[in-house]
């Protein structure tokens, strides 16, 4: 077992489900709690009334003052939308149309200090995080982040993360919200003694997206912008010290920061307070991530699908396709070679209906086809856009699909992703 | 926000309804377009259609997410607003105006009396 600090009395239960924007957002409840506190919560009575209290981040009251409307996401309260006035109305008047589209034009701060972060530290400590990942951590080179994934030994996702290389002993990561409890407990038992795992509890995750961000930074801290997509570095923003990526979750060049817990909102006042700037709720972080084609863990990914099926397999590092020795390796080495049977595609309606997540895909003979696991409306191209998994004869660009909504079929074809094309800076 | 009419009615799952002899107009209330945010797609019933008291007959889709529009009252669906169909944003704009959905020829006009009047749905925006 490996040393775990930081995570005590302040994970959120997990096995619950919630509801957010009428979808459905799967936790999947996994991994033995490691403190008493999440004990209890876990193992309440299914109809004991008493609420979980919301967990906030350290812009909770920013938030609110900004004009958020706060809803419940993965155990922490967020803000979904803002009613954006003063200075930043003029720039914005928000909601999740006008923020989605002013972040494709101009840059957007979005508050992701919900997610995890912790340092991996120990001799040894990439090599020990390749049994858990199918990505070459050994190959990575200092102050370079990659995404990859955690897998389990059925070739199923437990969660998709950013790792990023401090020194030969020294990692950070970056896992989602909702899995924080599975994956720190998954470290924990899963790492040898000698590596350490400091969680980071109550630090902040800022992230500026949009093709202005490199200029705000560039302002206000000029070495970052040096920085290559994927690059990370320690840098000094207002005088705050920082750790920043170029990296993001909107298809867009930009930077996600991670800032001490009591500066988040200093920093956070620093970057609204460049023209180019306005906050942007979770709703327009969905509905960006679609058009860009990105995956959302428990929606498009999840302990069933594997990175084969998900179109993932550019993950697996080159070296690691040698001997394919991580979880699920040799099963998803097999899909490789003899297929799978269902892939990860994009669809676009025919017409204006959106097709939410679970709506249910048929093949024009009326067989069962597949599942829509993201769906809605991009406002960048104007029109429904749906992301799902199909059966591998349908599996391809053109193919004719029809979606299952309220009853009514509605015809769907099968399109490259991303809807919007990727704007990195390379 | 619409001037306040004693013709006009309510109901606690934020439609209005305004009625013109056995005809009323039915569309969702301002505090309703507000709650689901930006409009990207309208889906409302053919016409002719028998509608109960209750029964979901319309849909207002955001990006986000999909509402259920109800019936306020029984009758038949007699002539529908196609223009929030080809621009949903109407219904953000002039949700109690321009943005109507429907019209229903009532069953039985005097069912009107029993929805919600101004004050009522003002007390029930009052607990939200």
């Amino acid at each position: 077992m490996a040393r775990t600090d930081g995570v005590r009395g302040k994970t959120p239960n997990l096995s619950g489900t919630t509801t957010e924007g009428g979808q459905l957002f799967r936790h999947v409840a996994g991994g033995e709690a490691l403190y008493a506190e999440t004990f209890v919560a876990q193992n309440a009575l299914p109809d004991d009334p008493t609420p979980v209290p919301l967990l906030t981040t350290p812009l909770d009251s920013w938030h609110r003052r900004h004009g958020a409307r706060m809803v419940p996401f993965a155990g922490y309260a967020m803000p979904v939308l803002y009613d954006l006035t003063g200075d930043l109305g003029a720039r914005c008047r928000g909601g999740v149309m006008a923020e989605h589209l002013h972040t494709r034009k101009a840059a957007g701060l979005f508050d992701v200090s919900h997610m995890g972060q912790a340092f991996l530290s120990g001799t040894g400590v990439a090599d020990a995080l390749e049994h858990l990942v199918p990505g070459d951590i050994a190959g990575l080179k200092p102050w370079r982040q990659r995404y990859t994934l955690l897998t389990n030994e059925a070739g199923g996702i437990i969660d998709d993360l950013m790792v990023a290389k401090l020194a030969d002993d020294r990692l950070f990561v970056v896992v989602n919200a909702s899995r924080k409890e599975v994956d720190f407990t998954h470290f924990a038992a899963s790492l040898p003694d000698g590596i350490h795992i400091g969680v980071l509890e109550g630090r902040g995750l800022l992230a500026l997206q949009g093709p202005q961000a490199a200029a705000v930074i560039a302002r206000l801290a000029p070495e970052a912008v040096k920085l290559p997509f994927m690059g990370f570095g320690a840098v000094d923003i207002g005088g705050i010290g920082c750790f920043v990526s170029r990296s993001g979750y909107t298809g867009e060049d930009g930077f996600e920061i991670s800032v001490p817990g009591s500066d988040t909102e200093a920093l956070a006042d620093l970057l609204v307070a460049q023209p180019e700037v306005v906050p942007i709720g979770l709703g327009a972080r969905d509905s960006l991530r679609l058009e860009a084609g990105l995956c959302l863990y428990g929606n498009d990914l999840d302990e069933l699908t594997s990175p084969v099926e998900a179109g993932l397999t550019w993950v697996i590092g080159k070296r690691r396709k040698l001997s394919w020795d991580f979880p699920g390796g040799l099963l998803m080495r097999d899909q490789l070679d003899n297929g799978t049977t269902r892939h990860r595609v994009g669809i676009l309606p025919d017409g204006r209906t959106p097709a939410r997540a679970q709506t249910t895909i048929v093949a024009d003979d009326g067989t069962e086809a597949g599942i829509v696991t993201s769906g809605g409306f991009g406002p960048s191209v104007n029109q429904p856009i749906a992301m799902g998994y199909v059966r591998k004869d349908l599996a391809h660009d053109g193919a004719r699909l029809n979606l299952i909504v309220r009853g009514k079929t509605l015809p769907a074809t099968v399109v490259p992703l991303p809807f919007v094309p990727h704007r990195y800076h390379r | 926000m619409a001037s306040k009419s004693a013709d006009k009615r309510f109901t606690k799952d934020h439609e209005w309804v305004l009625l013109d002899g056995d005809i009323a107009t039915v569309g969702i209330t301002d505090y309703a377009q507000e709650q689901l945010g930006d409009l990207v797609h309208i889906e409302l019933p053919e016409l002719e259609r028998a509608v109960t008291e209750g029964e979901a007959c319309a849909v207002a889709e955001s990006v986000k997410a999909a509402s259920d529009v109800y019936s306020p009252l029984a009758g038949k669906i007699v002539e529908i607003n196609e223009t929030i169909v080809e621009d949903p944003s109407i219904v953000n704009s002039d949700a109690e105006g321009e943005g109507w959905f429907f019209r229903l020829e009532l069953d039985d006009p005097e069912t009107f009396e029993a929805l919600l009047d101004q004050d009522g749905y003002d007390e029930l925006l009052e607990t939200l």
